[in-house]
């Protein structure tokens, strides 16, 4: 009896699935030839070393956002110090900074030829000696400050829907501060800690503008190295299904982790639970303010310096497209992303059996593939269905068979939500799992069931939740590159295409104009949302 | 529900924004950015009423999107730079000869593909980049000669991951064979003053700073730093004058295979190769024309002339998995 029920969720999570499925399965069809040539060589002069480099950068940008991510919620959520109202929202701006923008503006401004070092020698003279700047503690370093926010955003709505009650309970039982927070408000919060830690991870495997400003050669740069240095798409795609099989060990090991979500009431914002004085409020301010400064002030400043020196002649009537491209892309690609993983996210829930289960953890799996990777399966894939199935029954039905799908804008939207589902799925399921079962069970038990109990019960509910989801994918679909250049429908040009075309031949500081018009697009829904759940 | 509204909105837009194609339309997919491209295209439309359509993307991408598109494609043409890439569409089979007296007349043979699928545009040649502070020009020689114990830890390059230095390579295999090569790029390696970088510009840059003395760049990359700090403390010098030349390669176009619109789109390229094109095709990114009959620019032609190499270009796209191998081997980054 329960299976019936559960079954209704069976077509919208098998179609679901079978979407993301697509590309993927392009991917694994790969294998049924392999170049032996190429391989022979990755694996006697590339791959040791990819593998080494790739394993620190996941494991230190992991290490990274979760020291910035938890240390910074925490202060900003359950203390009191001054600048925390403000740094409250502050802190969630990098996230709007796309990670090539930082990786550029690091280098420009650190490396030997910047301006930092430049004065330095003009002061000190030419003797003065700098740590490597292109390096591994400089990627990790850069990738940590913009994706920390990924944690920081998760962490702290788990730590504000947890309140003071529990906290202060702990501290009854006669536990310290410390033991408190390690002891009840981390596992309680490791739910959402562990989706944004993921996400954090994914991003850092798939990411392949940063690590190329760095030169810095990962799994990821080795795929394109073998696509676009040997042209081989076959043993390209081949690694990228290796790369896919580690994040699938890596979003096992996260679900493991995790455990059971535990149910607790999204509740109005509490009182700080912990004032603090002296050097501890100093130390908290000066924490806080220092990660704002590197990730967003100093950058901000520098492509701003840029604008000035070179790119300002560049601002002109175009810019108004881009914009409006920008824009439209990102809000129908998040309405459409977030509704189709609360959907998702309601099947894992409602029918929490094995067949369910699998095929929302495959529709995740998009985001952990290298833009390019992703967006070429995605072409292929819809390339397939428009002539085997689109373009017969065109004719059949006696229409010009003309490509459907690709080189349409419906496309380019289904492409975002095969990359970004696992962006929406992640704080929407969270959130969701707050939700104690026994709430909707009363409400179906007064008579309110079906779609007045997903809007009287749950919707209010999942408010906080779905706006951090619609802005996550709001704001990854603006920075997104690989599929926007690879299906943007002609003229569709969008910011990140011009910061593409600068950064592309090398033209960095003509890419400061476009970077900066992102930063600040991308800033208005992040300011929105933050100001919003700051006030529930 | 909300959700199932999103999904057929999304379906309609899809339907209702199917690319329609007119008569006197050429389309191009393009690896060269829309900035240095536009302006030619505008004047082309103006000059003739037909319109050009474009989107840009790096190659390898377009090229497989051409290949999925199969006969539905839209593009008629493929824009890209660096032959080697062309050479490699050649041999994906989404090119066709372009078949034109006008083309052949224009360009030497060297710059076109000798199947015909493809011709030049623009020719750029990576040659040497020295700091005029701490290098006597008289020093230099030739590209093999960075290798010598003198440039220890002097010598900056860009990373072995972009096609130029892969073509480079290439061409350095065909006049000299692999085993000589990879002694050539193992010495160069074991000179460099800091990690490879990943553009031009920043290698420059590192020159005229002073973190090394001499590196290998594109001419346009130096000319653009130049325009911006005529104090750069940089020159270009031209090596291996004594034997084959400078190392050239090119910006070029090809047909695709199922191109809708394949006269206009012949057109367009014979009028690329033409005079009043070529020269405008090259200055807008101080690169030289391709066709010997147009004169750079002023700004360029002040760098010098030169002997550039004769080798055809098309051996770039022939080497370049060897190049990379070879590089990789030698451990240039």
């Amino acid at each position: 009896m329960i299976h019936s029920v559960q079954r209704r969720w069976y077509p919208l999570s098998f179609a679901v699935a079978a979407l993301v499925l697509l590309p993927l399965s392009v991917l694994l069809l790969s294998w049924h030839e392999i170049d032996t040539t190429i391989w022979a060589h990755l694996w006697e002069t590339q791959l040791p070393r990819l593998l080494g480099n790739t394993l620190v950068l996941v494991l230190g940008v992991a290490a990274g956002v979760l020291l910035l991510g938890v240390s910074l919620a925490w202060l900003t959520s359950l203390c009191e110090f001054p600048g925390r109202r403000w740094l409250d929202w502050a802190l969630m701006l990098p996230f709007a900074i796309p990670a090539y923008v930082l990786a550029f503006v690091f280098i420009g401004l650190l490396d030997f030829a910047g301006p930092v070092q430049t004065a330095a020698r003009e002061w000190f003279g030419s003797g003065v000696r700098f740590p490597r700047v292109r390096s591994t503690g400089g990627v990790v370093l850069v990738l940590v400050l913009v994706f920390y926010p990924y944690v920081y955003l998760l962490a702290r709505s788990a730590f504000i829907a947890q309140g003071r009650g529990l906290m202060e309970a702990a501290r009854v039982l006669g536990r310290t501060p410390w033991q408190a927070f390690w002891h009840v408000a981390l596992p309680m919060a490791w739910p959402a800690i562990g989706a944004g830690l993921a996400l954090a991870m994914m991003e850092t495997l798939a990411d392949f503008g940063a690590v190329a400003v760095f030169n810095f050669d990962t799994f990821t740069t080795a795929i394109y190295k073998t696509w676009y240095g040997f042209f081989s798409l076959t043993s390209a795609t081949q690694l990228a299904s290796l790369l896919l099989l580690a994040v699938m060990l890596v979003l096992y090991g996260e679900r493991r982790a995790r455990g059971v979500p535990r149910a607790s009431a999204e509740r109005k914002r509490a009182a700080p639970l912990y004032r603090l004085h002296g050097w501890r409020a100093f130390a908290a301010s000066a924490w806080c303010g220092l990660v704002l400064l590197c990730a967003f002030v100093i950058p901000l400043i520098q492509l701003l310096v840029w604008i000035w020196q070179r790119g300002r002649f560049d601002l002109d009537s175009r810019y108004v497209g881009l914009i409006v491209h920008s824009l439209s892309l990102g809000a129908l690609a998040a309405l459409i992303t977030v509704s189709v993983a609360l959907l998702m996210a309601f099947a894992r829930r409602q029918a929490p059996v094995r067949p369910v289960k699998a095929a929302v953890g495959l529709a995740n799996l998009g985001y952990a593939l290298p833009g390019s990777v992703l967006a070429v399966s995605i072409m292929l894939a819809f390339s397939f269905i428009d002539r085997h199935l689109l373009g017969p029954a065109a004719e059949w039905l006696a229409i010009d068979p003309k490509p459907v799908l690709l080189g349409s804008l419906g496309a380019l939207l289904l492409a975002y939500l095969v990359r970004f589902m696992a962006v929406a799925f992640g704080p929407l399921e969270s959130s969701l799992a707050r939700i104690r079962p026994s709430l909707p069970q009363a409400s179906r038990s007064l008579g309110v069931g079906g779609p007045a109990l997903f809007m009287r019960i749950y919707l209010p509910l999942l408010v906080p939740g779905t706006l951090s989801a619609a802005l996550l994918v709001f704001v990854d679909v603006l920075k997104e590159m690989p599929a926007t250049l690879l299906m943007r429908p002609f003229g569709w040009d969008t910011l990140a295409v011009r910061v593409f075309e600068m950064t592309s031949e090398g033209a960095w500081a003509r890419a400061a104009l476009p970077a900066i018009t992102l930063v600040l697009v991308g800033l208005l829904p992040v300011i929105l949302l933050i100001r919003r759940s700051a006030r529930l | 529900m909300q959700a199932y509204k999103g999904i057929l909105t999304a379906l309609a837009l899809a339907a209702a924004s199917g690319i329609a194609s007119a008569a006197d339309e050429v389309v191009v997919y393009s690896s060269r950015i829309e900035d240095l491209i536009k302006p030619v295209f505008d004047a082309y439309t103006e000059e003739t009423g037909v319109k050009v359509s474009y989107i840009t993307d790096k190659e390898a991408p377009l090229m497989a999107r051409i290949k999925a598109e199969g006969e539905n494609t839209p593009a008629d043409l493929l824009l890209t730079v660096d032959a080697g890439n062309l050479w490699q569409a050649e041999q994906m089979g989404i090119l066709q000869p372009l078949d034109s007296e006008i083309v052949k007349q224009n360009i030497p043979p060297q710059y076109r593909s000798s199947t015909g699928a493809w011709t030049g545009l623009s020719l750029r040649a990576r040659t040497i980049v020295y700091s005029t502070e701490r290098v006597d020009p008289k020093e230099l020689s030739t590209y093999e000669a960075l290798a010598d114990e003198q440039w220890e830890g002097r010598l900056c390059l860009r990373t072995s991951k972009k096609v130029y230095n892969q073509s480079l390579t290439a061409t350095l295999i065909e006049a000299h064979g692999a085993e000589k090569t990879e002694e050539i790029l193992k010495g160069w390696v074991n000179n460099l003053a800091t990690d490879a970088f990943a553009d031009d510009t920043a290698l420059i840059q590192a020159i005229d700073a002073g973190l090394c003395d001499v590196g290998i760049v594109n001419t346009y990359y130096y000319g653009r730093l130049h325009k911006e700090n005529p104090d750069l403390q940089a020159k270009l010098f031209w090596p291996n004058q004594q034997d084959r030349g400078v190392h050239v390669n090119l910006s070029g176009i090809g047909l695709t295979k199922h191109a809708p619109h394949p006269e206009a789109a012949r057109k367009l390229v014979e009028w690329l190769t033409g005079e009043k094109a070529q020269g405008m095709f090259a200055a807008i990114n101080q690169e030289y024309p391709a066709n010997p009959d147009v004169a750079p620019s002023e700004e360029v032609s002040a760098w010098g002339e030169f002997k550039a190499d004769t080798v055809p270009v098309e051996i770039a796209g022939k080497r370049q998995a060897e190049a990379i191998m070879l590089m990789d081997r030698a451990g240039w980054r």
